[in-house]
């Protein structure tokens, strides 16, 4: 999904580009983001790691790139975190919120770990209520049940 | 601009003296029988003002409706310009199938109405019941149903609903970005207004007792977690309901009206909890590693049935309302969610997922006698009418397909379901008990 998401933003500003190059045929397109920004942390870090079905215990997957997410954090301080969890179409509202609380907590208590201070770090459930991708397949549900790190 | 002021205007009813001599009746419902035909009843349009025959039809639509009853196309009546003081030419009505008829008439007096109606048992051409009601003209949509619920209440024996409102969960807009409002609604679907204003998503309405408030869980502007909320559904003033640490979810009045049990949730635990709303004061009633969440009180307010993944998935569990005694009462295969106890006491409704799917069914107390009424890819969250003897749940489609939602009502025979119109999308339903006299 990261990968897609890379390529997406490299076609657009490829689009982009080719556009403007009448106008401002100087500016070279470019792929490069700046080390620190949160296009960086998306990008190069990556920004969310996936949970089993009505789990919310971090996979080892999840944990490297956690690893990843601290060690940046402890780079650029200057952002404070805010973990969204989310879960798949396949519960029920109430007990759905709840469940994406107790995932953005896990991805908390892990950045805690790493030595990310509790003070930096905030976390909200969208339950079902807000899925990151469309669709009603297990590749769709995969893919929402999610702890996102987001930077303010 | 609706308001429910009108709930409390003056609404008299008297028994109306019989025409012929009361003898026993044929005209029963026993809705417990494995099958029968649904009654077919005649329902004239009322005389004596233009609204008798707006009143005839939300009697007609509320009856067709329920499942038990079959309205007999008005087009086909022979008798015409029947006396409603008078008895009906039976065998005109006999010879097109009614075994029941209506009849009404409206009189003006002062800038009230008073709207009378008879309901004669055809089959054995006596009188079943009769009533006389004085209310503001403004009322007349509430008056048809209050008509209806006395139709009911004499034919099948069980207290009507059909003067009762639902509260759910509008949706507009794609499904990753959703708009989520609070409406409330007729319970047949007419009079529908927006509760809140959609700038933040709001989920889970429940009616207190007397309908004039709400509690709701809404997400806020900035990014701290989501909060439940008490607003008064007349001048739309909310609140705040305490000010924890953490997201609050899951509300629920208690029978009384005095008490709210909700979820909290902090630090990876969801905990039940119950707020006194006039002194505010918080009392735990769980704590578990676990989620516990959507509590629903008995209607004698002394136990309280939740679901909790304590023990290792979503199940069902009853306990004291103070908190402790908590037993499992949910056996079957599957998880198990969104406990509401009946208002009658005698069934706790729940959403089940087994595998791939998801069903709405019911169970005895002690978590015997489970039966299931409905299924599909997403069902979810059953709520009672006031009778006990209905239930409303939402219909969810694939979020691949667009994921629009429908309201759904059943009736416990599993028998009759129908879908409730609604003007947009729409989730979470929450029926209100009847609406005070």
């Amino acid at each position: 999904m990261r990968t897609i998401k890379a390529l997406t933003v490299m076609a657009a500003m490829a689009f982009l580009a080719a556009c403007s190059s009448s106008q401002q045929a100087a500016v070279p397109a470019s792929t490069t983001v700046t080390p620190g920004s949160v296009a960086d942390f998306k990008q190069n870090v990556g920004d969310r790691v996936y949970f089993d079905t009505d789990l919310s215990g971090v996979r080892p997957d999840g944990r490297a790139t956690l690893d990843k997410q601290a060690t940046w954090l402890k780079q650029y301080t200057n952002y404070p975190i805010t973990v969204e969890g989310k879960c798949d179409e396949r519960g029920t509202r109430e007990y759905n919120l709840a469940l994406g609380e107790r995932r953005a907590n896990a991805v908390k208590q892990y950045l805690i770990a790493q030595g990310i201070p509790a003070s930096r770090i905030q976390t909200i459930s969208y339950g079902k209520e807000r899925p990151e991708v469309l669709g009603s397949d297990e590749g769709a549900w995969a893919r929402n049940r999610v702890g996102i790190t987001v930077l303010q | 601009m609706m308001h429910f002021s009108h709930l409390r205007t003056m609404l008299c009813a008297a028994a109306l003296a019989a025409v012929a001599v009361p003898a026993h009746a044929q005209l029963t419902i026993d809705m417990t029988k494995p099958s029968f035909e649904p009654v077919p009843i005649a329902i004239v349009d009322f005389a004596g003002d233009p609204m008798g025959g707006q009143i005839a039809e939300v009697i007609r639509n509320d009856l067709q409706n329920c499942g038990l009853f079959r309205s007999i196309s008005p087009g086909s009546f022979i008798e015409r310009n029947i006396n409603a003081n008078a008895a009906p030419r039976f065998p005109d009505w006999r010879s097109i199938g009614a075994q029941g008829l209506v009849v009404g008439q409206i009189a003006q007096v002062g800038g009230n109405i008073k709207v009378d109606f008879r309901l004669w048992d055809v089959v054995v051409g006596q009188q079943a019941t009769g009533l006389s009601f004085t209310s503001q003209p403004n009322n007349w949509r509430r008056l048809g149903h209050i008509i209806a619920d006395a139709i009911y209440k004499r034919v099948t024996g069980e207290e009507g609903y059909f003067d009762s409102r639902v509260a759910y969960v509008s949706e507009t807009g794609s499904v990753s970005n959703r708009t989520k409002r609070i409406a409330i609604m007729d319970q047949d679907g007419a009079n529908n207004r927006y509760i809140t204003d959609g700038r933040t998503p709001a989920v889970t309405p429940r009616f207190s007792p007397t309908l004039q408030e709400l509690v709701y869980m809404a997400f806020s502007d900035n990014n701290s977690p989501p909060k439940v909320y008490l607003q008064n559904v007349d001048s739309g003033r909310r609140e705040l309901l305490g000010n924890f640490p953490g997201m609050s979810l899951s509300p629920r009045f208690s029978p009384d009206g005095s008490r709210v049990a909700m979820s909290l949730s902090k630090d990876g635990r969801t905990n039940l909890y119950e707020m006194d709303l006039r002194g505010q004061n918080l009392r735990r009633l769980t704590n578990s590693p676990a989620i516990d969440t959507s509590p629903s009180y008995s209607p004698d307010g002394t136990q309280i049935v939740f679901n909790s993944d304590r023990g290792g998935s979503q199940q069902l569990y009853v306990m004291g309302a103070g908190g402790g005694g908590d037993r499992r009462v949910s056996f079957g295969d599957g998880r198990y969610a969104t406990p509401v106890w009946s208002p009658r006491g005698d069934y706790i409704a729940f959403t089940k997922i087994t595998g791939g799917s998801f069903g709405i069914g019911v169970m005895r107390p002690d978590g015997s006698g489970e039966r299931m009424l409905a299924s599909g890819f997403l069902v979810e969250g059953p709520t009672w009418a006031p009778n006990g003897r209905v239930l409303m749940y939402f219909s969810q489609q694939p979020n691949s397909g667009g994921g629009a939602a429908s309201l759904q009502q059943i009736d416990i025979t599993g028998r009759f379901g129908r879908q409730v119109p609604t003007p947009t999308s729409a989730s979470d339903p929450a029926w209100s008990p009847l609406i005070p006299q």
